[in-house]
C-alpha cells in the first residue's frame, strides 16, 4: 500500500514524462465517478471523451460513451475511444487492465480514491496537473483547494456532538453505513457522531433503529422515495421511535452527494451541517 | 469453430479495417496500425482463445458428470467444484488478496479441497448417491460461508466479488492461455479415454459393472478429473454458468447419447458456445461489456428451449 503511494504521487511526472504526448491530452478517459467530478469542477469537462458507469454527475457526462465499471472496465472500450490520456482512480482495475493500457501507449494516471480530505485534495492537485490546465483552470484548482480547506475546519457547536444514524432502504431492507465508509467519513468531518458501531455498510433491523436512540438520522433522496416520501420513511417501524423521527430532523442528501466524497464536499458538509445544527452553522473561523 | 473465432477476433470494440488484418498480424504499419496490432494480438486474440479453452473445457466436465450421475441436471458444480472454488476466491479478496495470483491461487485451493470433502464423505456408501448429497451439502456450506464472507465484506470487496461471481473472460493473457492449454488438453484426453465405461453407465451402475468396468475406481477417476480440469477454470475466470449443464444436452439432443460422439462433440461444442458468448458480450454493449454469466443464460435458455420445443413436435 505504501509502495503504491509512491508510485501514485509518482505517477504525474511519469505520465508527463511520456515523450510525445506531453503535449496536453486532448482526448480523457475517466474511470471513477470522484474523478469525472473533479475533471468537471477543474472546467475540463471539454476534453473528456469516455466515462465509466459510476460517473453520474454531472449529468452531461451519462450522454458520454461508457466504458463499464471503473472496477473491471472494458480495455479494448478504453482504446476505441483514442485516448491520449486515461485518468483512473487508484480503485479502477483490473491491473492487468491498466497494463494494457500501457502497453498500448496510452498514458494512464491513477488518483488517490479514498473518503479522507487530504486523498480528495490530492486528487484534485494529481488530475490539475496532469491536465496541464491554463491559468483559469488552475484558478479553479486553488479555489476548490481553499473550499475544501475552509469546509473541513470542524464547526464550534455546545455539548456532546449529536448521534447520528446513517440509514439508506433503497430496496426496503434498511441498511446503516459504519466507520470506513464515504458517509461515515462526511457526518464526522460535518461534526456529528455516528451512532451504528459496525464498519462498512450492513444491514440494520428496525429493532437496532430504535436502540439505538439518534438524535438525527441521515439519509439519500433515494431512500426517501423508496419509502414514498418523508412522511413514509419516518413513520417506519424503528424509526418512528427515535428522537431523530420525533423531532422532525431527518436530513436527506441526494445519493451521489451523500456516497461520492468528492468536490462537491463543501456542499454536502454545509447540507448536513445545516441539518445537524441550523442553517447557521458555519466553519468556525 | 475456426470461423468462429476468426469472427470473434475480427470485430470488436475497436474497429479495425478487415483487409488490413492479416497484415496486422505479421507486423505494423504506421499511424494506427501499431495500436491496432496491440489490441488485436494482446487484448483480443488471447480472449478468444481462453474462450475456446474455457468453455471446452466446462463442456466436457458437464459431459463426464452427466454421465457419472446419470442425471441430465448434474454439472461439474454439483461435486462442489464451482462453489469451493467462488469460496476460496470470495475468502482470499475479504482476507485482503488482491491480485489474481493469488485469488486464483485460493480459488484453486477451495475448489479441489471441496469436491475432496465431497468425495470423501459422500463416497463411502455404494452408488453415486453419496457423493452426490455430500456435493449439495458441501454447495450449501459453502454458500452459506460466501454469505458470511459478503457480509462481512468492505464496500470495495464487495464490488470485487460481486464481478468475480459474475464470471469474465477480461483477465486473458498468452502466459496464461499458455499454461491452461496443456492442462485441458492434457485433462480431457483423460476424460476422452473412458467413453466406454460412460457408455455402459447409460444402462446403470449395476449393468456396468457386470459389463467389467470397476465402479468405485471409475467414480474417484472421473471426479478427480473433472475437479483438477475445472478448479483451475474456476480460478482464473470466475463462475460461468450453464455451458457446463447446457452444452452437453445440445450435444445429445442433434447427436444422441454415444459418448465416443458425444466426449469429443461437448468439447466442440463448448468451446463454440463460450466464444460466441463472450463475443457477443464485448460487442453488444460497445464500449463497455456484459458480464459474460448473463449472456450464457440469456442465449443458452432459450436455445435450449427451442431444442426440446423441436423435438416434442
Amino acid at each position: 500500500m505504501r509502495l503504491r503511494r509512491r508510485l501514485l504521487l509518482a505517477t504525474p511526472l511519469l505520465a508527463l514524462g511520456a515523450g510525445a504526448r506531453a503535449a496536453q491530452a486532448q482526448r480523457v478517459v475517466s474511470l471513477g465517478g470522484v474523478v469525472t467530478e473533479i475533471v468537471h469542477a477543474l472546467g475540463a469537462d471539454e476534453r473528456l471523451v469516455g466515462v465509466d458507469q459510476s460517473s453520474l454527475y454531472p449529468p452531461a457526462a451519462r450522454a458520454l460513451p461508457q466504458v463499464g465499471y471503473f472496477r473491471s472496465f472494458a480495455v479494448e472500450g478504453v482504446l476505441s475511444l483514442r485516448p491520449d490520456l486515461v485518468l483512473a482512480s487508484e480503485q479502477a482495475g483490473p491491473p492487468h487492465a491498466l497494463e494494457q493500457l500501457r502497453a498500448a501507449g496510452v498514458a494512464v494516471v491513477l488518483v488517490a480514491s479514498s473518503p479522507k480530505v487530504s486523498a480528495l485534495e490530492s486528487a484534485i492537485d494529481t488530475v490539475a496537473a496532469t491536465l496541464r490546465l491554463n491559468a483559469e483552470g488552475q484558478a479553479r484548482a486553488r479555489r476548490l483547494r481553499q473550499q475544501l480547506d475552509e469546509a473541513a475546519r470542524p464547526v464550534a457547536h455546545d455539548g456532546a456532538p449529536p448521534r447520528v444514524l446513517i440509514l439508506s432502504s433503497h430496496t426496503g431492507r434498511l441498511q446503516a453505513a459504519g466507520a470506513g465508509s464515504a458517509p461515515d467519513a462526511l457526518l464526522t468531518l460535518a461534526g456529528g457522531a455516528n451512532a451504528f458501531g459496525q464498519p462498512g455498510y450492513k444491514a440494520i433491523s428496525a429493532e437496532a433503529v430504535a436502540a439505538a436512540q439518534p438524535d438525527a438520522i441521515l439519509t439519500s433522496t433515494l431512500s426517501i422515495d423508496a419509502a414514498g416520501g418523508l412522511a413514509g420513511f419516518t413513520a417506519q417501524p424503528g424509526i418512528a421511535m427515535t428522537p431523530a423521527a420525533q423531532s422532525g430532523r431527518i436530513i436527506v442528501l441526494d445519493d451521489l452527494l451523500l456516497l461520492g466524497f468528492g468536490p462537491r464536499l463543501p456542499l454536502a458538509l454545509a447540507q448536513v451541517r445545516s441539518g445537524l445544527f441550523g442553517p447557521a452553522a458555519r466553519g468556525a473561523a | 469453430m475456426l470461423a468462429l473465432a476468426l469472427a470473434a477476433a475480427c470485430s470488436g470494440a475497436m474497429h479495425i479495417p478487415l483487409p488490413r488484418m492479416p497484415a496486422l498480424l505479421l507486423g505494423a504499419g504506421g499511424g494506427d496500425e501499431a495500436l491496432w496490432r496491440n489490441v488485436l494480438l494482446q487484448v483480443r486474440l488471447p480472449r478468444v482463445a481462453l474462450a475456446v479453452l474455457v468453455g471446452a473445457g466446462l463442456a466436457i466436465s458437464g459431459a463426464a458428470m452427466q454421465a457419472l450421475f446419470r442425471n441430465p441436471l448434474a454439472e461439474p458444480g454439483l461435486i462442489g467444484v464451482s462453489a469451493g472454488g467462488a469460496l476460496g476466491a470470495v475468502a482470499a479478496i475479504v482476507l485482503g488478496a488482491a491480485s489474481l495470483p493469488a485469488v486464483g491461487s485460493a480459488a484453486f485451493v477451495g475448489s479441489l479441497a471441496a469436491t475432496l470433502a465431497a468425495w470423501r464423505l459422500g463416497g463411502r456408501g455404494p452408488g453415486v448417491a453419496g457423493v452426490l448429497l455430500a456435493g449439495i451439502a458441501i454447495n450449501a456450506l459453502c454458500g452459506a460461508v460466501i454469505g458470511l464472507f459478503t457480509w462481512q465484506a468492505s464496500d470495495v470487496q464487495l464490488r470485487s466479488l460481486t464481478f468475480w461471481s459474475l464470471g469474465s473472460l477480461a483477465s486473458a493473457r498468452w502466459p496464461l492461455v499458455a499454461a491452461l492449454a496443456p492442462w485441458v488438453a492434457l485433462l480431457s484426453a483423460l476424460l476422452l479415454r473412458d467413453w466406454r465405461a460412460m457408455n455402459a453407465l447409460l444402462l446403470g451402475e449395476r449393468e456396468a459393472q457386470h459389463l467389467g468396468f470397476a465402479m468405485a475406481p471409475l467414480r474417484r477417476r472421473l471426479v478427480l478429473l473433472v475437479a483438477l480440469l475445472v478448479g483451475p477454470l474456476v480460478a482464473v475466470t470466475g463462475t460461468i454458468g450453464f455451458v457446463g449443464l447446457v452444452v452437453p444436452h445440445l450435444v445429445r439432443l442433434t447427436l444422441g447419447a454415444d459418448h465416443r460422439a458425444l466426449l469429443p462433440a461437448s468439447l466442440l461444442a463448448g468451446a463454440i458456445a463460450l466464444t460466441l458468448a463472450d463475443w457477443l458480450a464485448r460487442v453488444v454493449a460497445i464500449p463497455s461489456e456484459l458480464p459474460i454469466g448473463i449472456v450464457t443464460s440469456l442465449v443458452g435458455g432459450p436455445f435450449l428451449l427451442w431444442l426440446l420445443a423441436r423435438r416434442g413436435t
